[in-house]
């Protein structure tokens, strides 16, 4: 009868089951902020008077966004949170030993299947693709999770996607999630769960499940979410390996409606600006001449997106009028790529190459846009102005499209350069 | 409580990163986000935005990031409230978390133009027009967020139910 976020958030609650619509207090496994978020969260949790957080090992603060600190007044607010997380002996990555928070945290063994993860970032729902509920809040939200450990929600209903038959050559999650928000639209999941199954799922990557689940946000969702499976289960086994528990949704569980695509029939998508609902099929964005290609960020700033965009760059040169920036999502996704040589194939490449941060995603540093620019990114924003000038455009894509696109200096497919 | 103001009117997805840009996410102080509220898709809105005023908008307002900047900037600015047809859902946490009102009333969208005189009971949740004098009643809020709104902010309100635990 329940949905696999119900159960979880049953599970996290004082009664025994919930229902979608019902408003219940929640308690979470981990409480998340960064250093744009979390100055804000520190000033409302000491209005809170409780002095300590509930519990240090369950809050965890990642300076992510504008560092290696970009001005001074990031470099003020990284103090800020530096020093609190120092004071509350909580869970905190300096830079060096950090990560985009959402590549991070996974890879630390830090949430895990089953759990309900917070967050003040909107991309929190990454985590759904462990088979956690996870979701985005603001600060205040933070602010008091951090000092009780408890926050309140209104149990959201969930929508079934399933997704038939095989993934075509170069199609991956980042395709089939643009290619869902382009239907359903930015507000289509408003308030609800994305639940997403069917054998193209069985057959995706964990890379790609999170890619999804980072998306879900851009329909709207309160969360995305997967079921746990083998991929899961060897994922945990080999960051952190921790004990966790596995909810399945019933066979008659309530959705609220149930979409299902043919996946055999999509090709990578393109969203346009300025939404991520404005996807076209790749061969329909050729004559799109790009000044930027940005690979990386928490969507696809993973070892297999990397790897991904070294198979189409090696012995290739990116365009003589085109910059392309390429961030690993974690210092280990930096180390296992440089072992692996992907580093090189990308410098050879002429591509600059850069610690983690979260940076030119979101017009903060380390690739801002110029008025007029055009920048084609695997990241998952493309409103006016995210990267820059509000004269600026972005374009969605996955990291195949994006290193071919880098090559050609427009908007192209691998096969064009392969 | 009783608002009024002077509408200023936005289409659909109006998303955080037009209400407040990233760029100035380097700070957290609400009186110097609120100088550049709005700038990405209108220019001029802080020096038109008065005090009281009223920010009505389609659908999906607020999308985007979880930034509480956003409604931290529209409340500093002197918005008094927004009306959209329908917010999203970490916006619209974040408004109620903060003090900043928000009402759902698709047929008020429809039928209110920018530069009408608005006054709005946040209690009944009866929007006047006074401009175009007509009435309509937004979506009354759930219970359980009544209670937020009336201690004036989620802060408030735990620190009350701190002191009650029973409530």
């Amino acid at each position: 009868m329940k949905t696999l976020a119900e159960k979880i958030l049953a599970a996290h609650s004082s009664q025994k089951e919930v229902t979608a619509g019902e408003f219940i207090n929640v308690q979470a496994d981990l409480v998340l902020s960064n250093d744009v978020t979390a100055p804000l969260a520190i000033k409302e949790f000491q209005r809170l008077g409780v002095g300590k957080t509930f519990n240090p090992e369950k809050v965890v603060m990642v300076p992510d966004h504008f560092c290696p600190n970009k001005d001074i007044k990031s470099a003020e607010q990284a103090k800020l949170i530096r020093e609190f997380a120092k004071e509350q002996g909580i869970l905190y990555f300096e830079v060096g030993r950090m990560g985009i928070e959402h590549v991070l945290l996974p890879e630390q063994g830090l949430v895990l299947p089953g759990q309900v993860i917070i967050g003040a970032d909107s991309h929190t729902c990454t985590y759904g693709a462990l088979g956690a509920f996870s979701t985005g809040m603001g600060s205040t939200d933070i602010a008091v999770a951090m000092a009780t450990g408890e926050i309140w929600m209104k149990v959201p209903q969930t929508i079934k996607f399933i997704y038939h038959g095989t993934l075509p050559k170069w199609v991956g999650g980042k395709d089939l999630i643009l290619y869902t928000i382009g239907d359903v639209g930015v507000d289509g999941a408003l308030y609800s769960v994305m639940e997403f199954t069917g054998e193209a799922i069985d057959e995706l990557p964990m890379e790609g499940r999170f890619t999804m689940a980072n998306m879900a946000i851009e329909a709207g969702a309160k969360a995305g979410i997967f079921s746990v499976d083998d991929r899961t289960r060897e994922y945990v086994t080999e960051h952190g390996n921790k004990s966790y528990s596995v909810y399945k949704s019933d066979e008659d569980a309530e959705y609220s409606k149930i979409v299902e695509y043919d996946v055999s029939q999509i090709e990578p998508q393109v969203a346009f600006p300025s939404l991520p609902s404005n996807t076209k099929p790749v061969s329909q964005a050729h004559d799109i001449k790009l000044d930027q290609v940005l690979i990386g960020g928490c969507t696809n700033g993973r070892l297999g997106d990397l790897r991904l965009a070294a198979k189409i760059l090696k012995g290739q040169q990116i365009h003589p009028e085109l910059r392309c920036i390429i961030i690993p999502g974690s210092q280990r996704v930096y180390l296992d790529a440089l072992r692996e040589g992907l580093l090189e194939i990308f410098i050879e490449a002429g591509a600059a190459v850069s610690t983690p941060t979260c940076g030119p995603c979101l017009g903060g540093h380390m690739g801002v846009l110029a008025a007029g620019e055009r920048c084609l990114s695997t990241t998952n924003r493309n409103f006016v102005g995210r990267m820059g000038s509000p004269k600026s455009e972005v374009y969605l894509a996955n990291p195949a499209i994006a290193s071919a696109s880098a090559i050609l200096g427009r908007i192209g497919d691998p096969e064009e350069v392969t | 409580m009783r608002l009024k103001g002077k509408v200023h009117k936005f289409g659909a997805n109006v998303d955080t990163d037009v209400i407040i840009p990233a760029r100035y996410l380097n700070i957290s102080e609400p009186d110097e986000l609120a100088k550049h509220c709005m700038e990405d898709i209108d220019a001029e809105f802080t020096t038109k935005a008065k005090r009281g005023d009223i920010i009505i908008a389609t659908t999906n307002f607020g999308c985007g990031s979880s930034r509480e900047h956003a409604p931290l900037a529209i409340k500093a600015c002197g918005v008094s409230c927004v009306i959209a047809q329908s917010f999203a859902r970490i916006f619209f946490r974040n408004a109620i978390n903060i003090g900043l009102p928000l009402l759902e009333c698709p047929e008020a969208v429809d039928e209110t133009e920018a530069g009408d005189i608005l006054e709005v009971d946040l209690s009944s949740g009866k929007i006047n027009n006074i401009s175009k004098h007509k009435i309509f009643i937004a979506n009354p809020y759930p219970e359980f967020m009544m209670g937020i709104i009336n201690a004036g902010g989620l802060i408030q309100y735990t620190n009350r139910r701190k002191e009650k635990p029973s409530s």
